[in-house]
């Protein structure tokens, strides 16, 4: 049975394979080709290929439910790989390096002089209210005054065929290890397209994860000794922990395998007794990090950790603090942001957002609720959000008193038409929705990975790619067309 | 390269607790035979079974007699009772998950799909008719993850305290065997039960999978000095007493600061060496062992405070350093 093309509805949104039914972009040709030559049962055999691989190569991510305990599930994958063009894609590494070079240094700035609020160009209720400020952090210069050395921004394609940040992750973003393994399974079985195209190679990231990590030692003369800190194996992104520590060849620990002595250096417990650690590489959120500093009752983080950081004796990426950038108000500054310190435009462009806090701004989104989506300024994997175009009288009233009540702690953006991507479904092909997570090392040198993590959404229609609620994911290509 | 006091003792753990699923599924196995050959009046039923198992009181704070069913049924699939088979791969798998970047994949896999095995078909296992083919896929699944970790693993330092784990629990193991076996299925003196005797002793070999390699080794047929001599101090036999503290030795020749677990480890096999072993009656020897397991439990506090200690007193002992 052959792949019927003409059936493959793109309704109306931007298809990254198909201008219309039957109609390759320039770019996917070869891929078209390929798939229509394949036909419909050797791809089903294919797709189900790499569901066996994912198994035994024991690629699986966390769900923990009260009534079964934690289940290690298969990670979801789809086997068309997403094929983006060079040419774009090198614009927007540009942009993100710009985008992730201002936000550190206006995350220094927030913890130093304040200058872009003093200056008027960001304003001073937002870091008043903002939820990921850390005032244990004012004053502390960390290495290179950088603060996010890993950072996920997630992208999505528009109706109109551009790339747009949708939000920065710069506290503790995951997903690279699938990115990697994607790749691994894809190899294993799509080899005949790799012979189509060349993408470029994804897989040295673990090594310039860990060289980015390593120059932050403190010791610079011995082999810094640097470690993955995680929540344990009750955690999401476990599977993940473990791959990187294996890939960068360091110690996984947990909190309770640290301790910070009366040297205010952190050790860790190893059969031949205590070891000094120089680099951190925190999988814990800020407030569990310390018990004696943040939140009291953490079991999983370090008594002393964040003493030891202040002294200049560990390095810890990112660092606490980082996520005071994370607030969606001040997603929303971010071209100012970068005007303010590099006096650039934005390569890559926001979503158009409205600010609630202005009250312009605000009029605009309450007279305009049933069109647009608000999100709260905090929240992440969609909590505590207004799909206007969904909602119901009654959920558009109670936002416009939430947002009334507290018109700092919310933004709101356009409705978006996300592009969509050829997905294996049966013995079919359909368009599905996806985003893009890149990953953005900074250190001496600014790195940004070739492609990244897409998700994507598989039930039909669905805009959610969260893995644990019916997402899965794609290997993503950058080919020199 | 040194290795963290948690995975090091999270694999010592996994190690025992394989072992003691296995060990576990050979005893009731065994049992079953056992009642089948003894004459009426004087089947011991299933009842030692959970003495050495040490949770006599638990068990009868719960249960009101020792019938097979409910016996078979506590120590090979209640999760409630830590010292179930099915509780000592829960236990084996969750240490198992905290090492997963040392372990090489098969060993994760292989103890990943016994754990599943045992869960689906718990059911089936405390039946009569299934519990044999149950009881014999935990002992195959032992032996294929100890044959997989002996042809894949360096011999590094997970490694040998995967090897300290598994002997220590044998040795443990094999005494509370001997222990109990010896001291309760037959009264001593009763002349006319005499030829029951080899078969009481033939059970206790046949639990550590020993009568083979006694009937080679010893040459002789099976008599109670002989089977104690063996059991104890034989130094080639896998599951003999004086074999197990060998291996354990020959590991900790191998790691770091073992002169404190070597020391405690040297007493135990003096102790374990002497010559009075196979003419010790009933009451002296259920004291020796007694002495033996104290042992093994100071050999364990030895390796806990040198390679797994508390953070708290590994603080204290950094500051000692300065």
């Amino acid at each position: 049975m052959t792949i019927d093309l003409t059936q493959y509805d793109t309704q109306h949104f931007f298809d990254e394979m198909l201008v219309r039914p039957n109609r390759a972009r320039s770019h996917t040709k070869k891929l078209v080709a390929l798939l229509r030559k394949m036909g419909a049962e050797e791809l089903a055999q294919r797709q189900a290929a790499a569901e066996l691989a994912i198994k035994q190569m024991g690629i699986t991510f966390t769900v923990y439910t009260q009534e079964e305990g934690t289940i290690d599930r298969n990670w979801p994958f789809d086997i068309i790989p997403r094929i983006i063009p060079k040419s774009e894609w090198d614009g927007v590494a540009e942009g993100l390096k710009q985008r992730v070079q201002a936000l550190n240094l206006f995350i220094d700035d927030l913890y130093h002089d304040q200058k872009i609020i003093k200056d008027g160009v960001f304003p001073a209720e937002v870091l008043a209210k903002s939820k990921n400020f850390r005032t244990q952090c004012v004053g502390i210069n960390p290495p290179g005054g950088i603060w996010a050395h890993i950072c996920g921004s997630d992208l999505v394609r528009d109706g109109d065929g551009s790339l747009y940040v949708l939000e920065d992750n710069l506290r503790v973003p995951s997903g690279v290890s699938y990115m990697l393994e994607n790749r691994e399974v894809t190899k294993q079985v799509f080899p005949e397209l790799f012979e189509e195209y060349s993408p470029l190679m994804v897989d040295e990231y673990p090594a310039q994860l860990f060289d980015t990590l390593a120059e932050l030692s403190p010791r610079k003369e011995a082999h810094p000794e640097v470690v993955v800190l995680t929540p344990g194996i009750y955690n999401s992104a476990y599977f993940e922990h473990s791959y990187l520590a294996q890939q960068m060849g360091c110690e996984l620990v947990e909190g309770r395998d640290l301790f910070v002595d009366k040297d205010n250096c952190v050790y860790m417990s190893t059969i031949s007794g205590p070891q000094r650690v120089d680099v951190i590489y925190r999988r814990i959120d800020d407030e569990f990090l310390d018990p004696e500093a943040f939140n009291p009752d953490s079991m999983l983080g370090v008594s002393g950790l964040m003493r030891a950081w202040k002294a200049g004796n560990v390095a810890l990426a990112n660092a606490p603090g980082a996520g005071v950038a994370d607030d969606k108000v001040v997603y929303a500054f971010v071209p100012e942001i970068i005007k303010y310190y590099l006096d650039q435009d934005p390569v890559i462009h926001n979503v158009k957002t409205y600010r609630c806090m202005y009250k312009d701004e605000m009029e605009y989104v309450l007279a305009n609720l049933n069109k647009l989506v608000v999100k709260p300024a905090n929240e992440s994997g969609g909590y505590g959000m207004l799909m206007g175009a969904m909602s119901t009288r009654d959920e558009r009233e109670k936002f416009a008193k939430l947002i009334k009540r507290n018109p700092r702690n919310y933004i709101a953006q356009p409705t978006l038409n996300i592009s969509t991507v050829p997905t294996v479904v049966g013995k079919t092909i359909e368009p599905r929705h996806v985003d893009l997570r890149p990953f953005i090392l900074s250190g001496k040198k600014t790195l940004v990975t070739n492609g990244g993590l897409t998700r994507v959404a598989l039930r039909k229609g669905s805009l959610v790619v969260n893995s644990s609620q019916g997402g899965g994911s794609k290997d993503t290509w950058i080919v020199e067309v | 390269m040194t290795m963290l006091s948690r995975v090091a003792e999270n694999i010592y753990w996994m190690s025992r607790y394989i072992e003691r699923a296995e060990n576990l599924a050979r005893m009731i196995n065994v049992n079953a035979f056992l009642l089948l050959d003894l004459p009426r009046g004087f089947r011991p039923g299933w009842k030692p079974l959970v003495e050495i198992t040490g949770s006599l009181e638990v068990y009868e704070s719960r249960f009101k007699n020792y019938d097979e069913r409910a016996v078979v049924k506590y120590l090979l699939a209640d999760a409630e009772n830590p010292g179930s088979i099915y509780s000592s791969l829960i236990f084996a798998r969750e240490n198992s998950r905290t090492v997963r970047d040392v372990l090489p994949r098969w060993v994760w896999e292989q103890l990943t799909e016994l754990y599943l095995f045992a869960q689906e078909n718990l059911n089936s296992g405390v039946t009569k008719k299934g519990r044999h083919a149950f009881l014999k896929r935990i002992i195959e699944s032992s032996h294929l993850l100890a044959g997989t970790c002996s042809s894949t693993m360096s011999r590094d330092e997970a490694y040998q305290f995967l090897r300290i784990g598994r002997n220590l629990e044998r040795a443990d193991m094999t005494t509370r065997i001997l222990d109990v076996r010896s001291s309760n299925l037959l009264p001593e003196e009763q002349t006319e039960l005499r030829p029951f005797e080899s078969i009481q002793w033939m059970s206790i070999l046949k639990t550590l999978s020993a009568y083979h390699m006694y009937r080679k080794s010893m040459n002789t047929h099976v008599r109670r000095s002989d089977v104690l001599r063996f059991l104890l101090q034989n130094e080639y036999f896998p599951r003999s007493f004086k074999h197990n503290l060998l291996a354990i030795e020959e590991s900790l020749n191998q790691l770091p600061n073992n002169e404190a677990p070597l020391q405690v480890l040297g007493r135990l096999m003096k102790k374990a060496n002497s010559s009075h072993i196979p003419g010790l009656k009933q009451q002296q020897l259920h004291a020796f062992i007694d002495e033996l397991q104290l042992g093994l439990s100071k050999l364990h506090d030895s390796l806990r405070a040198t390679y797994f200690p508390t953070l708290a007193s590994q603080q204290q002992q950094q500051s000692a350093a300065g």
